[in-house]
């Protein structure tokens, strides 16, 4: 095999050969294989749209494989906004040479030169006209089972007819008409399944009436054990049902670590043990003679919360084990999945088919392992397992509860002349394989499970950072000390939410910003103009105080405006948030106006879509989500007590992306998160007069600071 | 047990045997093969099970089968005969009023009840038919847009 040009895309590394991505097999469609996968945001779509436009077919002749381990490219998780970027970064090179290898091969054929050639739809045109021959009539003569070379040159922005065009979604009409999740796909002779939780890490079950809930469930059932997994299977689904909820009810469970109740609060936060960090630039500059802003900021654990409980589907076959999931990651799947079950990888399919919103590390990968539990000892059964709410609640991963705490020196003009960050957090990844653990909840509680893993780290700050993405500011800072405090050992299981570390980060810096701002006198968005060089960052800025009429609008009484800026992962879209609020015993959202910088768009109305719902999604989080503990478990498991954001308490939300077709494209699906939220917070501190630091900003907490007024 | 319930869905006669407190969820997905409506929560606080009984936007994932006799029950697959869309799923298209799509059979449900008693709601009357059903991937906006579209189509035909 040739060497690659290194500065080919990783995915495009990983899997080199020009046919394992795209394909003609079948006559007038074009198989697009990719290891990405829909989990509610669109890409598929837009990855369609980046083939299309280089191969120059109808994006309707597109068939996409995606997230399938047999025949899909090897491309980690779909997850950190990468998608485009990369798997689409690869896309484009593929179907750019694609497109110039079948040029080639008819201009050497018809002995003329390739620029006298086109290709419309497929169909190959010389000097205008048809040559009678297609992709899929010469397929059998190209051969694609080579390396890509990186040699040919993709389309430039200016020429591009489908890429930066709104797309309908491809998958939406199904799920306007009926069945189109993984939850829909069982056979009517499926194995039904529910699994039994523990309620808290390390719990060892210490009894459990088997016949009680034998009775409960109504019907027949079987009850298939391995140590501290128990699992209820059935013909009849209402059954498992039954029985799962009499089992929680029943089982006694000792040892492991309960939460307390005050986990996720700021205080509990603080007084874990940590293993600490320090990165510094600049050098430090003293406090005597000048003026110190600090102040610190919270948000407790949240749920992902995805409408839809997890579900998977696994057969034992023939000695062969096929799994059908939502992961985001299916070839990692399968590898820990091969793993904890004890049998050879090679003989394990994993099958991505889509679930409900994904918003980070779910319960996904821990269903497909619990249905291949159960397929592993019932044989020649498709399995069903179906995840409960309240197991979505208090067993899923959560996101990291964080404590941010700021401090800045001011030079004279009021302009921080050294900046510490300082956080506390639990780590934000343990996805299958990371840390070199399975992560697989069912496999932990299995009788001969792995030991957990010693060191616990989080994602390396090259990588983005979980806890410390975003914690270094954009903003001129001449002196940037950040240090980290990481919890390496929490009673919860935490792990990758939209944004990471970000959201809070992003939320601490940006409130710090408004009262840095106050200290020195002057408006905030002016504060911050006054601290960017970065051109594009201004931009985001300047739009967005624009859009909410900024520097025209005055503060009255129980409304007001705030702002947030950020660009995710320094290295991500930039995105920039006026929001309005009124506030009385609580807060009501009127309005939010986003500005956007994710260079070239693929799919305008997508990339809209994705940054209002990372709005709505961070406003939610910002104002109501918090995860509650009693009695070692988690409390808040029903909707009822983990309230979001309801559809009347939805603001009107305006969006505008910069004009960038010729920058590359900057993944945008966690770009609006962390400045909604600083937004909000800020416009509540406008409102109140007094700044509310620890999220949410609930009607107590309002409430609350309101008496401490009086 | 008793000899089980006849009931009407989407506009065919169905007879349901078994257990009198299985939920209609249940039946619809495992027993009729109607697998649009979805289960979110099993305990009414999500509607994602949204179907209608009479007419009536409902819950189906704790509604108990002997509370259905004699009931018509319309789901999202009786919005609109096979192969086609109602109005008010086009619109939801053509707003691409979705992400993920878990929750909108269920809140489709809750729309068409809507427009049939009011075909040009405000944007604060969809929001109040709607809030029953919950949305993560934060598509509500879009989602009322389709709703007040729908309903403009709709009104608009003679």
């Amino acid at each position: 095999m040739t060497t690659l040009p290194k500065s080919l895309p990783n995915s495009l590394l990983d899997n080199p050969l020009l046919g394992t991505w795209i394909g003609f097999e079948d006559a007038g469609c074009v198989r697009l294989a990719t290891g990405k996968v829909e989990i509610g945001q669109g890409v598929l779509t837009a990855l369609a749209q980046i083939a299309a436009e280089e191969l120059d077919v109808a994006p309707t002749r597109l068939r996409i494989v995606s997230g399938e381990t047999p025949t899909s490219p090897r491309e980690g998780f779909t997850s950190g906004s990468n998608s485009i970027a990369i798997s689409g970064g690869s896309i484009r090179l593929v179907c750019a040479e694609v497109r110039m290898l079948f040029l080639r091969y008819v201009a050497d054929r018809l002995a003329c030169p390739v620029g006298a050639l086109a290709i419309e739809d497929g169909r190959f045109l010389r000097a205008g006209r048809h040559i009678g021959q297609d992709y899929w009539s010469i397929a059998g003569e190209v051969d694609l089972a080579r390396p890509a070379a990186g040699d040919a040159t993709p389309k430039p922005p200016s020429n591009y007819r489908i890429v930066g065009q709104s797309l309908p979604r491809l998958d939406l009409a199904d799920k306007v008409t009926g069945a189109a999740f993984i939850h829909d796909l069982a056979p009517d002779d499926v194995l039904h399944a529910r699994v039994l939780r523990r309620p808290w890490p390390g719990a060892k079950l210490a009894d459990f009436d088997e016949a009680a809930v034998r009775r409960a469930a109504g019907a027949p059932i079987n009850i298939v054990r391995d140590g501290d997994l128990v699992a209820f299977t059935s013909d009849d689904e209402l059954a498992v049902m039954r029985a799962a909820q009499s089992a929680r009810g029943l089982a006694v469970w000792t040892g492991g670590a309960e939460p307390p109740s005050n986990a996720g609060e700021p205080n509990w936060i603080r007084g874990q043990r940590t293993r600490d960090r320090i990165v510094e630039t600049g050098a430090a500059v003293g406090a005597a003679g000048n003026r110190v802003v600090e102040a610190s900021f919270s948000r407790p654990f949240l749920a992902y919360g995805s409408i839809g409980p997890s579900c998977a589907l696994a057969e034992h076959k023939d000695g062969a084990l096929t799994v059908w999931t939502h992961s985001q990651g299916v070839f990692e799947l399968r590898k820990w999945l091969a793993h904890a079950l004890g049998i050879d990888p090679a003989h394990v399919t994993v099958l991505h088919r889509q679930g409900a919103g994904c918003y980070g590390h779910n319960s996904a990968d821990d269903a497909a392992f619990d249905a291949a539990f159960v397929a592993m000892r019932t044989p020649n059964r498709t399995v069903r397992v179906q995840w409960t709410r309240e197991d979505e609640f208090s067993a899923a991963p959560m996101g990291s509860a964080m404590v941010v705490g700021l401090r800045a020196v001011l030079d004279a003009n009021s302009r921080p002349a050294d900046w510490t960050i300082e956080i506390w957090s639990p780590v934000h990844a343990q996805r299958p394989g990371m840390n070199g653990s399975a992560n697989l909840l069912g496999a932990e509680a299995l009788l001969d499970a792995a030991a957990p893993p010693v060191d616990i780290n989080d994602v390396a700050d090259d990588a983005g950072g979980g806890a410390t993405r975003n914690a270094q500011a954009l903003y001129d800072l001449p002196r940037h000390k950040l240090v980290h405090h990481l919890l390496p050992h929490v009673p919860v299981r935490t792990s990758s939410l939209r944004g990471l570390g970000a959201f809070a980060n992003v939320f601490a810096i940006e409130s710090f910003m408004d009262e840095l701002a106050e200290t020195a006198g002057e408006d905030p968005v002016a504060y911050r103009l006054s601290l960017m060089s970065d051109p594009r960052g201004r931009r985001v800025i300047e739009t967005a105080a624009e859009m909410g009429d900024w520097f025209g609008t005055t503060a009255r009484d129980g409304r007001a405006r705030g702002f947030g800026f950020a660009r995710y992962k320094n290295r991500a879209a930039y995105a920039a948030v006026v929001a309005e609020v009124e506030v009385d015993e609580q807060v009501r959202l009127v309005r939010v106006w986003a500005a956007v910088d994710a260079g070239l768009v693929i799919n305008p109305d997508g990339a809209a879509n994705q940054i209002e719902g990372g709005i709505i999604q961070a406003a939610s989080w910002t104002l109501k989500e918090g995860v509650r503990f009693a009695d070692g478990r988690v409390a808040s498991d029903t909707w009822g007590s983990y309230p979001i954001l309801h559809f009347s308490e939805v603001p009107e939300i305006d969006i505008r992306f910069i004009e960038a077709r010729h920058q590359p494209t900057l993944g945008l699906g966690e770009a609006s998160l962390g400045p909604t939220a600083a937004a909000i917070g800020n416009a509540v501190a406008r409102t109140l007069g007094r700044r509310i630091r620890a999220l949410p900003l609930t009607r107590e907490r309002i409430m609350a600071t309101l008496l401490a007024e009086h | 047990m008793s000899d089980g319930y006849d009931l009407i869905v989407n506009g065919r006669c169905v007879h349901v045997q078994g257990d009198a407190t299985k939920p209609l969820l249940s039946v619809l997905r495992n027993e009729l093969g109607l697998r649009g409506s979805r289960f979110g929560c099993g305990t009414e606080q999500c509607g994602a099970c949204m179907v209608l009984i009479d007419g009536e936007p409902s819950f189906s994932c704790a509604r108990a089968i002997e509370s259905l006799a004699g009931k018509s029950v319309t789901t999202v697959e009786g919005l609109a005969p096979s192969g086609s869309l109602s109005p008010l799923q086009q619109a939801f298209l053509d707003e691409q009023a979705g992400q993920c799509g878990y929750c909108l059979s269920g809140i489709l449900i809750s729309a068409a009840a809507l427009l049939a008693r009011n075909p040009q709601p405000s944007r604060s009357e969809i929001a109040a038919a709607l809030d029953r059903h919950l949305c993560r991937c934060g598509v509500h906006n879009r989602i009322m847009r389709a709703v007040a579209r729908a309903g403009a189509l709709m009104g608009a035909r003679p």
